[in-house]
């Protein structure tokens, strides 16, 4: 069912997407080239890699343009299936998440060129190829306007991807997290296969206009988003189906974890879009239940096991968890509200989950990109190893502070935009006609802000122990800063930071086409102007980033002047006070571990602690503590078993003896015999 | 009751000897005695392929039978043979279902085919009216055949009793398969007898034994 306003009109020269599809095969080439000499960092990392980036940002631009065209461009490709050829579609949420994959993967890839070296795992020129191969097939998933391309490019991203995980894969331990995640994406993709089933509504035919215009019964319209959900959540990383991004993350190399954090999720998220608003129409309000609940579970369980991680890379992928969450918060809460005839606040709940797609994407690419800076520089992951890197990495660290800033949500960067605008959207509950309901999602909201603050309490550790106090090892004195190629890259998140969070009015602007084609209106825009965002008519809410950084900066420039007329003397450099100890070393500093305790401690019935004290009078005391997730014990282990105990009673069958086998075949023929005589 | 022709009683003489031969080979344990009833089987399919051939005056069945005459009662006979001699099996060790139990089952089968066969067995011309039900019987107690043994060369001696039913079922139901399809499965049948000859003697060497319970030991253990 298609609600689309007259004024979003269907191009016939399908001129943007015939680019769009040219820059995915240029990916695809850029990759193949990258077999010619397979061992060559030079030709892969500085010739390859920044030519990938480029046609990203050719690709951002390209999408641009047709968002704020505001139009839909149909192609049909002669391959596929015979009776179903390729069938591509161009239309504002797909534009959206282009530019978002074509920006934020083009300053990945930048990094990327500058990252990868030879010796390192696979060969650069095999990972140049999978790497764009990668980033094609989430083009094509954005694009895909039929179940069988979508289903085809949705498994190529995953495989592709699976094959970036597994690049060191002499180790065990990788290839363990490599099979968990393919293992999890296939559990997803059978989900998405089953919902497509559902949503074709028995019409045999598979393009996504037929699935518009299938006329589905509540029940089966509702099993179809379950399963969607069920799906996409797998992929997104929605608790209970998280368990794979704390294991494959750290295991990738940066760059791919930032891709696969930064943008293989949020095609997630599109895919939920697309299903729930687009493909099935008008959605009942109380599907929006469950993104919801999931949502708001999935962003309190991700700032936690955030807080205690001791893995940097760990700590960042259950802080993605935490982000997915608030995603997902924002699409139930779109559907719950379109469902209820209120499109006004549906659309300012999904312009707030647009907008945090797309910061979450900058963000989290750049402190992935920096942690693997570090990892370059150091060879350590482990928290507790590292410190006082900002003397040794300026220019990492200085841009990893800005991501830092952002994901924690503080203004004027842009994480608290969307943030504020989803907290926004909660508030208008209250007007939803379905009594308990109303009064139970404002609940969530307050869900969020401990999100929100537990974010920031993550991220104060995480910059704070990394790059702040004194190193912790010896051998961090000889750590470097990056190169050129991967300055560029991670200049250009934070500067993608930095925009998005100073110009909202213009980006939400430019997102208003996507509310529009999804739920029928755009957000208004209460105030004249430009630099103060007013989104909710009538309510005195409003935020101008560009006067609070204005406003910031006068402060600490006053400050530092007023410091410098009243305060003339030196500056004296002294020893730290020991509190009459004796010696400081660096390993007295606060550790990972200590900083997490009062979570780990207030929410210890979240965690399963396993911790070894060293006795009073032990010489050489070592302490340990492993976190591990109850989700195991309670969800995973008792459903392995299951299934082994499924497939030692299926293994009966398999006897070994011949005579056997042989009545098997007898019987059989004797069964279909029988049949066909009977009929 | 209808008359029948000379021809058509010689037929169904022909294909009532095939039945009672398989009957034979079920019961039968002394694996050198077992090819010389497949040999007689070959012989009788011989028979009735001639017999039909002077018939209907269709040229190919003669060649048909030429082919049938030379495979299955001179060559693969005496392959057999020759493979019994050297491997040193002339007994099979006891069937897995005794032999007067395999024969009950047998006639139930018999009595199954029969059942099966009658609506073919209406369409069908007048030469071949009960030729169809002893072709499935045939087949089938073949592949009991090869259930209840243990030895594998009494179970190639049923595989290729098998395909003596698929052969007759072919040739009573419509005269006969086309030529390439009837060479193509005569080589099937004589390669298949070569390779297994070959497997024969890996097994042997591998487990000191043609027995086949010792390949159980092959499955996947838990």
């Amino acid at each position: 069912m298609m609600h689309l306003p007259v004024h979003l009109m269907i191009t016939l020269s399908p001129m943007l997407l015939v680019g769009c599809v040219a820059l995915l095969l240029g990916w695809t080439v850029i990759g193949l080239a990258g077999l010619l000499r397979p061992r060559s960092v030079v030709l892969a990392g500085r010739v390859l890699f920044p030519l990938g980036a480029l046609l990203g940002f050719a690709l951002a631009v390209l999408a641009g343009a047709s968002l704020l065209g505001g139009g839909i461009e149909r192609l049909v490709l002669p391959v596929g299936l015979p009776g179903l050829p390729a069938h591509l579609r161009l239309d504002p949420l797909s534009s959206v998440f282009l530019v978002l994959l074509g920006a934020v993967s083009g300053g990945i890839s930048l990094f990327a060129g500058g990252y990868f070296r030879a010796g390192e795992g696979a060969a650069p020129g095999l990972l140049c190829l999978q790497y764009h191969l990668f980033l094609a097939s989430m083009g094509l998933v954005l694009l895909a306007d039929d179940a069988y391309s979508f289903l085809v490019a949705w498994e190529a991203m995953a495989l592709s991807s699976y094959f970036l995980v597994t690049t060191q894969h002499r180790l065990a331990e990788i290839r363990r997290a490599g099979f968990l995640y393919l293992l999890m994406a296939h559990v997803g993709a059978i989900c998405l296969l089953l919902a497509f089933g559902v949503l074709q509504g028995g019409s045999g035919l598979f393009t996504f206009a037929a699935m518009r215009a299938a006329h589905l019964s509540a029940g089966w319209a509702a099993a179809a988003f379950l399963l969607a959900l069920l799906g996409f959540g797998a992929k997104a990383g929605l608790v209970p189906l998280h368990v794979w991004l704390p294991e494959a993350h750290p295991a990738a190399p940066s760059p791919v974890s930032a891709l696969m954090s930064g943008v293989m999720l949020k095609t997630a998220v599109y895919g939920v879009l697309r299903v729930g608003l687009d493909l099935l129409g008008h959605p009942v309000w109380w599907w929006g239940l469950a993104p919801l609940t999931l949502g708001l579970l999935t962003i309190v369980y991700g700032a936690l096991f955030a807080a205690v991680q001791t893995d940097m890379k760990r700590l960042l992928a259950y802080s993605s968890v935490e982000n997915i969450g608030i995603a997902f918060t924002g699409v139930g809460l779109t559907m719950v509200f379109a469902g209820s005839g209120m499109p006004a606040v549906a659309a300012l709940a999904l312009l707030a989950t647009l907008y945090h797609c797309l910061n979450h994407s900058f963000m989290k690419s750049l402190l992935f990109l920096g942690t693997g800076a570090v990892l370059h520089a150091t060879g350590e992951r482990n928290l507790g190893r590292l410190g006082g890197l900002i003397h040794r990495m300026p220019w990492v660290a200085w841009l990893t502070l800005i991501g830092t800033l952002a994901i924690a949500g503080l203004p004027p960067l842009n994480g608290f935009v969307s943030e504020w605008l989803l907290l926004q959207s909660f508030l208008f509950a209250d007007g939803l006609p379905h009594a308990l309901v109303n009064l139970l999602i404002p609940m969530g909201a307050a869900l969020v802000a401990l999100g929100a603050a537990l974010a920031g309490y993550v991220m104060v550790k995480f910059y704070g122990i990394i790059f702040l106090g004194q190193p912790r090892e010896a051998s961090l004195v000889h750590a470097h800063d990056c190169g050129w190629l991967e300055r560029i890259g991670l200049l250009w998140l934070a500067l993608g930071c930095v925009l998005l969070g100073l110009f909202p009015l213009q980006v939400i602007g430019a997102l208003g086409a996507v509310t529009t084609q999804l739920v029928g209106t755009v957000v208004p825009q209460a105030s004249p102007h430009w630099w103060l965002l007013a989104p909710v008519p009538g309510r005195p809410v409003s935020y101008g980033p560009v006067v609070f950084l204005t406003a910031t900066l006068a402060v600490v420039l006053m400050t530092a002047l007023i410091v410098r007329l009243t305060y003339r003397q030196r500056v004296r450099r002294v020893p730290a006070w020991d509190c009459g100890f004796g010696t400081l070393t660096a390993r007295m500093q606060d550790t990972a571990e200590g900083f997490g305790q009062p979570i780990r401690h207030i929410f210890q019935p979240f965690f399963e602690i396993e911790r070894e004290l060293p006795a009073p009078a032990d010489r050489t005391p070592r302490y340990r503590i492993a976190i591990a997730e109850r989700i195991w014990k309670l969800l995973y282990e008792p459903l392995a078993r299951a299934v082994e105990r499924l497939a030692n009673t299926a293994a009966r069958v398999q006897q070994g003896r011949i005579s056997t086998y042989l009545l098997y075949s007898f019987a059989t023929l004797l069964v279909l015999l029988a049949v066909a005589m009977a009929s | 009751m209808t008359h029948l022709t000379l021809g058509q009683q010689l037929l169904d003489s022909c294909a009532a000897l095939l039945l009672l031969l398989s009957f034979a080979m079920l019961s039968q344990r002394r694996v050198v005695t077992l090819v010389n009833l497949y040999a007689m089987q070959g012989a009788v399919l011989t028979a009735a392929t001639l017999l039909l051939a002077w018939r209907t005056g269709e040229g190919h069945l003669y060649l048909s039978a030429a082919l049938t005459l030379g495979l299955k009662v001179a060559l693969l006979p005496w392959l057999l043979h020759r493979l019994i001699r050297r491997l040193g099996v002339y007994w099979d060790t006891e069937p897995l279902l005794n032999v007067s139990g395999t024969m009950l089952v047998g006639l139930v089968i018999v009595v199954f085919s029969f059942a099966l066969a009658q609506p073919i067995t209406l369409l069908a011309s007048t030469a071949t009216r009960s030729a169809v039900g002893i072709a499935v019987s045939v087949v089938l107690l073949a592949f009991l055949m090869m259930i209840t043994r243990r030895k594998a060369m009494s179970q190639v001696v049923g595989f290729l009793s098998m395909e003596n039913g698929v052969f007759f079922g072919a040739m009573s139901a419509s005269y006969g398969m086309p030529m390439v399809v009837e060479l193509g499965v005569a080589l099937d049948v004589l390669v298949g007898v070569l390779v297994l000859g070959v497997f024969f003697f890996q097994i042997r060497e591998r487990f000191e034994s043609l027995d086949l319970h010792h390949l159980e030991a092959l499955k996947e253990h838990e």
